[in-house]
């Protein structure tokens, strides 16, 4: 059932509660936005500890090449050097190369050859950062520069060069063939088929560049043989038993931090060498030893996203009845295949490419394979892949529009998938727990005033003017996931929490996942305020410190309100079903004869008499006895397991103009309606869902990591690789409608990704929509001035 | 964080003071305007130099806008803000306005200088791409006096320019001609504070409703900033026409020499010289004319 909230009511009455603070779901300011906006926060390049040196890292200027040999000694009497480390020194560790979150290996300095520009080669760690990084120019490095594998199509011809010459037996540059859906269904269904679209559509390589780069603080205490690692991590669990794994360190004498975060969209989520180069530097030297990565480091050679090359085909009827898709894939993967995502999910959550519609057959077959370039591939808020399956579809979708030639509004809403349908299962084995899109579709054309805008556009294509709608429906799939199916290197993706009320009523609450900016502080304060009826102010949230918090998998992938928020929720519960045998003796009556007011017990039909959550809080740590058979203390913890992932949806519409003298695209208007479920506090649902669709803006119109033909990386800097600024971005127009999730405790789904996932096809398809007048049906991101150019003389051309 | 290698830093107390250091260093040092440009490459260490002589505390005697009858004179510190915000020059050179209007951002501006862009000389830079549509010679300052070059001879290549080590860019002179004048820019980014695609710049004096002189100065379409004489004499004792500018931007989009880049192909680079061309003739055509 969809609740459908008209945006402009909604604004107002939602803004006088702003500082009213909710005691429960509502809109509120930040918790850490005191601190935080104040310059107070403490990020990982803000921890000093007495003694505490510096990493540089040397790494390749190379795609590919054989280190010949390394010399270290200038490096070494460099004045302040205390330590230069090669990978032959590593070797003689056991810890040249560590497991990848996929099953591969990566190499943490290279010891036989580099494998993609950037990649690491040899540390110092010296008294400061500018001694380090001096050293570093000491070093010398003998090459034998080898033939890079840069373009992808070329990865797998017999005659290109081997990369993975460490992997025994390998002689070819493959790393996976996956497959989903019935191939000879799908074909069937195509033969029968009125309508056959077919594009090439191309995601290119994105980085999520946080405006923190990566970096950690190691701090080895050689008499207690712990160690204290402050990192820059989405998570800390996950990170904390892969050290004890691959470093052989016992788990319990490791401590990860992370302090607060600076963003992380994915970047955060693999283990990267330097981390690794930290423990080891403080293992070597006994000191505390810092690495902060620089700008260009983060740019180069941490977790780029996508990079995917689709061929897609849409089967549908005359009538414009979907009947099917299929699509081929190419898969870069980079030098090592680092993607973080569940390991029965190479591909992510690519299977989702059905998207919103009723399709009676679907198929996927991919390739994915190694090249010279960094590795990473699941980043930049994708939930696992599902930004490169919705652009698949609803780009498929508009094309499949212009072939009939009828409205892609009207299409959408012929294929949606209806509410009586859920839970639905794809063709592809995703069993989506709730939506009603229809009522979010429309919304979304009634406040674009979508009518109006086709007659503007009319006019303006008569006058000669480019004017372009896009649209783009998405069903997103989040909230890895249920533990039978999901895991990373083996550990289950659920989460715990533990809750511990105070004699004064006032709480902690400790989460095994960890915010880079989302506001867990305020939204799982909100949950437990929800539950418990203590204000969100006197909940302290506590996180990203394994010594202090319970066990779980971390945030990324717009997990953090579906697995994490779900289980604050049910220790609640847990907490307030202690609290009700306590107050039951406090009021003298059975259980039986009380009811749960938000904040307090009252006695039915009596509701003078009743006691409040701080009351029982003391009662429980006071004096005097508690009923027979409860221990003292109020307090619980739970370890929760999903049953299912959430499936969060949206319509988005974009109004795009292009000058005709110089191609350039102005994005007049974005329209985005959300459906995520139970909205805990809409203003941070709105700021996640601004700097999504402003990601998109990015994606659409200017980002790419690109390669020349020697494999040099040309998005080094941030000069290079643009990211969009306000003046890119409209005044964006946001409204919702809420279909709750069954299975959820609380009803939310996520909303981390919904607006970068679902954000770049809107952008896309209004520009191509733009371009119509040229017979235009399709043209790949980035929509650079250059490239819209392009594609108005029918040159359009891919990326890469 | 990104850190330089090793240098010496010293602020200068005078012009004169810093020639003499300069003129010591020789070209282990270098001068540090606004930094916006320097400091990024060294600290990606692209340039390593053993002196920075901070020219900053010269502002006082290096920034103005000065209108005389026959020129304007502009002191090399001043900032792009104070460019920006001149009403002086937007009167009579509204060419600085547009371009400043997207010349980086805000922060850029407050710190940056006319002197500083200059002398960078990179190939996309939009001041340099104004001083050549306006005809601009540059005053250069070393122990032997002073010496004023056109804009053609100050840039000797990319990131080259007449300035020798030992000397310093002291002042831009902007000639004024006794007729009604109009002038304009425009530029094609990728994003804002990106450098230019492609921008243009134009400016036009008019006599009687017919065209005295016209220059056009493109940027990032060749090795440096380029001014091009065959659009003056085709526009020179013409009315000005759509025809006219169509005529101009076709000479425009055949003189540059553009290459192809992350920014976009050379054949739309070409294509923007063309159109862009046009574009500003005519806006610095109406302005002449109102």
């Amino acid at each position: 059932m969809t609740t459908v909230h008209e945006p402009s009511q909604a604004k107002i009455t939602e803004f006088e509660d702003n500082d009213q603070k909710p005691v429960g779901f509502g809109r509120m300011l930040r918790k850490e936005d005191a601190r935080l906006l104040r310059g107070r926060g403490r990020f990982v390049d803000d921890v000093q500890l007495p003694g505490m040196l510096h990493l540089a890292i040397l790494r390749s200027p190379f795609a590919h090449a054989t280190i010949v040999s390394i010399d270290t000694s200038a490096a070494e009497a460099s004045p302040g050097v205390k330590a230069v480390v090669t990978g032959e020194t590593l070797k003689g560790l056991g810890l040249a190369w560590m497991p990848t979150l996929s099953n591969d290996v990566q190499a943490v300095l290279a010891t036989d050859k580099v494998r993609f520009q950037g990649q690491e080669v040899a540390f110092v760690v010296a008294e400061d950062r500018y001694k380090a990084r001096d050293a570093l120019e000491l070093i010398d490095v003998e090459y034998d520069v080898l033939d890079p594998v840069v373009d992808v199509r070329k990865a797998l011809e017999p005659d290109a060069p081997i990369i993975r010459t460490d992997l025994e037996g390998k002689t070819n540059n493959h790393v996976f063939d996956w497959e989903t859906g019935d191939e000879a269904e799908t074909d069937a269904v195509f033969a029968r088929a009125d309508v056959i679209v077919k594009e090439d559509i191309v995601y290119p390589r994105v980085h999520p560049a946080p405006m923190e780069t990566c970096g950690s603080v190691a701090d080895f205490d050689p008499v207690e043989g712990k160690l204290k690692l402050w990192s820059t991590t989405q998570a800390p669990h996950a990170h904390r038993t892969l050290y004890a794994i691959v470093a052989g360190l016992p788990e319990h004498k490791i401590q990860v931090i992370a302090p607060d975060i600076g963003g992380g969209f994915g970047n955060k989520v693999p283990i990267y060498p330097g981390y690794v180069l930290s423990i080891v530097g403080s293992i070597v030297t006994g000191k505390p030893v810092k690495w902060m990565e620089d700008r260009s480091e983060n740019l180069i050679s941490t977790g780029f996203a996508r990079d995917y090359i689709m061929r897609a085909e849409i089967a549908a009827t005359a009538e414009g009845k979907i009947l099917g898709i299929r699509t081929n894939v190419l898969a870069d993967h980079g030098a090592f295949n680092g993607t973080a995502a569940p390991v029965k999910y190479p591909a992510g959550f690519f299977g989702v490419f059905t998207g919103s519609y009723d399709l009676e057959a679907a198929h996927c077959k991919m390739t994915a394979v190694y090249t010279n370039k960094a590795p990473g591939g699941v980043a930049y808020a994708c939930s696992f892949r599902i930004t490169e399956a919705v652009y698949l579809v609803e780009r498929i979708v508009d094309a499949l529009a212009y072939e009939l030639a009828m409205d892609p509004a009207e299409l959408r809403l012929k294929n949606f998938i209806q509410p009586e349908q859920f839970p639905y299962a794809t063709k592809t084995g995703w069993v989506y727990d709730s939506g009603d899109y229809e009522p979010t579709m429309r919304l979304a054309m009634e406040m674009a005033g979508y009518d109006e805008l086709r007659k503007e556009q009319a006019e303006k294509r008569a006058r000669g003017e480019l004017m372009g709608i896009g649209i783009s429906f998405f069903t997103e799939a989040v909230g890895a996931g249920p533990r039978k199916d999901m895991d990373i290197l083996g550990l289950g993706m659920a989460d715990g929490c533990e809750l511990r009320i105070h004699p004064t009523g006032k709480a902690v609450v400790r989460l095994s996942v960890k915010t880079q900016g989302q506001g867990h502080e305020t939204t799982f304060a909100q949950i437990i305020a929800e539950e418990l009826g203590i204000p969100p102010d006197d909940i302290d949230v506590v996180h990203g410190d394994t010594d202090n918090t319970p066990f779980g998998l971390g945030t990324y992938g717009s997990r953090s309100t579906p697995v994490s928020g779900a289980a604050a929720a049910l220790v609640a519960r847990k907490v307030r079903d202690k609290a009700k045998l306590i107050a039951s003796a406090m009021l003298e009556v059975s259980v039986a004869d009380i009811d749960w007011v938000k904040g307090s017990f009252q006695v039915k039909g009596d509701p003078g008499k009743a006691v409040t959550i701080q009351e029982i809080a003391f009662k429980a740590h006071g004096a005097g006895d508690l009923p027979e058979g409860i221990e003292g203390g109020l307090e619980a913890q739970i370890c929760y397991n999903p049953s299912n992932l959430t499936y969060p949806h949206g319509a988005y519409i974009c109004v795009v103009d292009i000058d005709p003298g110089t191609a350039e695209v102005k994005v007049r208007r974005f329209i985005a309606v959300d459906d995520c479920g139970t909205r805990i506090n809409p203003m941070i649902i709105e700021g996640q869902v601004h700097g999504g669709l402003t990601d998109g803006v990015g994606m659409a119109l200017m980002e790419m990591i690109s390669f020349d033909e020697d494999g040099n990386c040309l998005g080094a800097s941030l000069m290079d690789y643009l990211i969009p600024t306000a003046l890119e971005v409209p005044d964006w127009e946001t409204g919702f409608t809420v279909t709750p999730s069954p299975h959820h405790p609380i009803g939310a789904k996520g909303i981390g990704e919904s607006a970068t996932v679902g954000s770049p096809p809107a952008i896309v398809n209004a520009v191509v929509d733009a371009l119509k007048p040229f017979g235009i049906r399709h043209a790949d991101m980035p929509l650079t001035p250059s490239r819209v150019w392009d594609a108005m003389r029918g040159q359009a051309t891919p990326p890469i | 964080m990104q850190v330089p290698a090793p240098f010496e830093y010293e602020r200068a107390t005078s012009v004169d003071q810093a020639i003499g250091l300069l003129e010591r260093l020789g070209s282990s040092a270098r001068l540090v305007a606004g930094g916006h440009s320097l400091l990024p490459m060294m600290k990606l260490r692209l340039a390593n130099f053993e002196y920075l002589i901070d020219i900053n505390p010269l502002h006082s005697e290096l920034g103005y806008i000065r209108l005389g009858d026959d020129e304007v004179r502009i002191g090399a510190m001043t900032r792009h803000r104070e460019l920006l915000e001149s009403e002086i020059l937007a009167d009579v050179f509204p060419i600085f306005r547009d371009a400043e209007k997207v010349i980086a951002d805000p922060i850029v501006r407050n710190r940056g200088t006319l002197g500083g862009s200059l002398c960078q000389a990179d190939p996309s830079e939009d001041l340099s791409a104004v001083c050549t549509t306006l005809d601009a010679s540059c005053v250069i300052r070393g122990t032997a006096g002073e010496r004023v070059v056109t804009m053609e001879e100050f840039h000797v290549g990319p990131y080259e320019t007449a300035v020798q080590d030992n000397e310093i860019l002291t002042e831009i002179r902007i000639p004024r001609k006794n007729f009604r004048a109009g002038s304009a820019y425009a530029k094609v980014e990728r994003r804002a504070g990106d450098w230019a695609v492609v921008s243009a710049g134009a400016a036009v004096w008019l006599d009687d409703g017919r065209i005295v002189d016209a220059r056009v100065g493109l940027a990032a379409v060749g090795p440096n900033t380029t001014g091009i004489p065959e659009i003056s004499a085709a526009l020179r004792g013409n009315e000005p026409s759509e025809d006219l500018f169509q005529l101009a931007g076709a000479i425009a989009a055949r003189s540059c020499d553009p290459s192809t880049d992350t920014r976009g192909s050379a054949d739309y680079k070409r294509h923007l010289a063309d159109e862009l061309t046009r574009r500003t003739l005519r806006t610095a055509v109406e302005r002449a004319r109102s």
